[in-house]
């Protein structure tokens, strides 16, 4: 199978903390590949370098054949990097769907003059902008949200629109950072099923962080494990949930 | 259906934001008219549209862009000083009309570069940072504006920024700018039309911009900016095109307010930061965000001083109880429950109401 994701040697320090040291992960396409590991052991750092939030210090990131290293946040996404983060980050005073036509921005263009002077091309390409971000909302169950402002919304939904405003910028790989963080137990098999229907509906290769075992062992074909921004294990799930590293360091006996 | 719904909310909104300002024109327009007008207040109808523009195209920066700027005079004062400018060198030799509309384009544009040219390094800063900065440049444009001297002969023209001596003008030399005494002369062409016409137009940029892919992506920054980036928008480019499209509307105001006065001087009264904080006053009064509300505070309170100057010597006394009042009402723990028992009584007697 063709790679989408290749990181190499990937290392970046704080001060003399090294937050993340020599991590290497290779995602396949379409594979759903999970990050796991005790608290602080650097999961969200490694998302961080990966959307160039921080620049790393050594170490490569290879996107679908192309090198992405220390490139800007902006420019990754345009290569095909979208994310969630782990407190959810929405556009609180806009509507959701506008949070979703955001996230449209970089494909449906035409200019602020034309906007200010409402030529046709602003009312044809809102209009278009309308009906994608409609269907990315009916997907996710918010189309009679579509006029709540963003805030309003329940805490389930929240963490819903914001992989929907992800998914509307159209990228290759998309990161989820605990999306099942603060979910009751029906909330996170309701997130499940909607991640594997996100990867075959759209056909996404996806990297999820999580704390979750159910949801981890649930749909992810491979782990890797961090722990003190090292790499512990990594390889397919159940052979990793049962390696006696990782239950040391982090599941307990 | 709700697409719809929403559309025509918003063409409601906007539409009684232009509704208000014809009916208030016409308004006036009869009262001028029929003589019922006191000269006071014919005095006050052009810098009430000046202030009613600069509190929108403030609104656009503190309000959508979420950037305190306390910087708002100091691009009003660049843009009135090279409307001015313009209409001076060329008075006499083109209609006046056609001569204030060119200004007014000048004093936009030069206004947008100054605007551009601060935004840069200025953007970078956040919140208490980025007012201070903006306090400060908005304070040096009006003191090299005072020190400036130019002057035109047959040769052409001389500038000096230390007096006027130092221009060496020849025979039948003429002074344009005279350093702290600003521009002398320039033809009085605004009138109050022309003052709601440019106002008519900045609510329709600011209102049009706002509500376009552009105006979403400087919300989405505003609300916030690291997610924005996340999904690829260019947060410099877009707090620098809100901040520098304000900045030219403050030029415009600053060309209608130069040419509504013989004399434009760069005082610390017009152009200093008491003028960028006024400014600041009606955006927060009016609401944050609110247009409408910017166009509505600047009218209410550069009215209510000429009206209440009866009242000039209690004018501190009255701010201070006003004030006083309105934070116990919002904050005070009491003030809130006898706020909200009111609430329910009125809620029970809707109910009651509605059951009977």
């Amino acid at each position: 199978m063709a790679v989408m994701l290749e990181v190499k040697n990937l290392s970046i320090s704080f001060g003399g903390l090294k937050a993340v040291d020599g991590f290497d992960v290779t995602i396949e396409k379409g594979q759903l590949y999970g990050l796991i590991g005790p608290n602080g052991a650097g999961k969200t750092t490694v998302f961080n370098l990966l959307t160039g939030v921080y620049k790393p210090d050594t170490g490569s990131i290879v996107l679908d054949g192309k090198n992405i290293t220390g490139k800007k946040t902006i420019e990754i996404n345009q290569d095909g990097i979208a994310r969630t983060f782990q407190n959810i980050r929405l556009f609180k005073e806009l509507t959701v769907l506008e949070n979703v036509k955001a996230g449209l921005h970089n494909h449906f263009k035409y200019s602020s003059l034309t906007g200010i002077l409402r030529l046709p091309k602003y009312y044809q390409t809102e209009k278009a902008m309308d009906e994608k971000a409609m269907e990315l909302l009916k997907v996710f169950d918010l189309d009679k949200e579509s006029h709540y402002k963003a805030a309003n919304l329940p805490y389930g939904k929240q963490r819903k629109l914001e992989i929907a405003r992800a998914l509307a910028t159209e990228p290759k790989l998309l990161l989820l950072d605990e999306p099942a963080a603060g979910m009751n137990p029906n909330e996170t098999a309701e997130l499940m099923d909607t991640i594997r229907f996100v990867r075959k509906e759209f056909n996404m290769t996806i990297l999820l962080i999580e704390h979750d075992m159910k949801l981890v062992s649930g749909i992810c074909e491979k782990l890797t494990v961090l722990n003190f921004g090292q790499v512990l294990a990594t390889g397919d799930t159940s052979d990793v949930l049962n390696d006696p590293q990782v239950i040391t360091a982090y599941l307990g006996e | 259906m709700k697409t719809t719904k929403a559309k025509k909310n918003f063409w409601l909104g906007s539409g009684l934001t232009y509704g208000m300002v014809i009916v208030a024109y016409i308004l006036v327009e009869i009262a001028l008219k029929t003589g019922h007008m006191s000269s006071l207040m014919e005095g006050l109808l052009v810098p009430l549209c000046t202030y009613s523009i600069l509190a929108v195209s403030l609104n656009l920066v503190v309000g959508i862009s979420g950037e305190l700027s306390l910087g708002h005079a100091g691009f009003m004062c660049v843009g009135a000083f090279s409307g001015a400018l313009f209409s001076k060198i060329m008075k006499g030799s083109i209609d006046p009309t056609v001569s204030l509309i060119i200004a007014i384009l000048i004093g936009a544009a030069v206004a947008a570069v100054f605007g551009i040219l601060i935004g840069i390094p200025v953007l970078r800063l956040r919140g208490d940072y980025l007012a201070i900065v903006t306090l400060a440049f908005g304070e040096i444009i009006k003191n090299i504006i005072n020190a400036i001297y130019l002057g035109r002969d047959a040769n052409g023209f001389h500038f000096s920024m230390k007096s006027e001596i130092e221009l060496g003008l020849g025979e039948g030399g003429e002074t344009l700018i005279k350093g702290a005494q600003g521009i002398t002369g320039t033809p009085q062409a605004s009138t109050f039309t022309i003052g709601v016409i440019l106002l008519l137009i900045t609510l329709f940029i600011v209102i049009n911009l706002v509500n376009s892919r552009t105006g979403r992506a400087i919300m989405a920054i505003r609300d916030n900016r690291i997610a924005a980036e996340s999904i690829g928008l260019n947060v410099t480019k877009y707090k620098l095109l809100a901040f520098s499209v304000s900045a030219a509307l403050a030029g415009v105001a600053g060309v209608l307010y130069a040419h509504n006065l013989t004399t434009l001087a760069a005082l610390p009264k017009n152009f200093g930061y008491n003028q960028s904080i006024m400014i600041l006053v009606f955006v927060v009064l009016g609401g944050i965000g609110n247009i409408r509300g910017s166009v509505i505070a600047a009218v209410v309170l550069t009215l209510l001083p000429e009206l209440l100057r009866g009242l000039n010597n209690y004018r501190m006394l009255i701010y201070a109880i006003v004030l006083i009042a309105l934070m116990l009402f919002n904050s005070s723990p009491k003030a809130i429950e006898i706020r909200e028992r009111i609430a329910e009584s009125f809620k029970q007697k809707r109910q009651a109401k509605k059951e009977a």
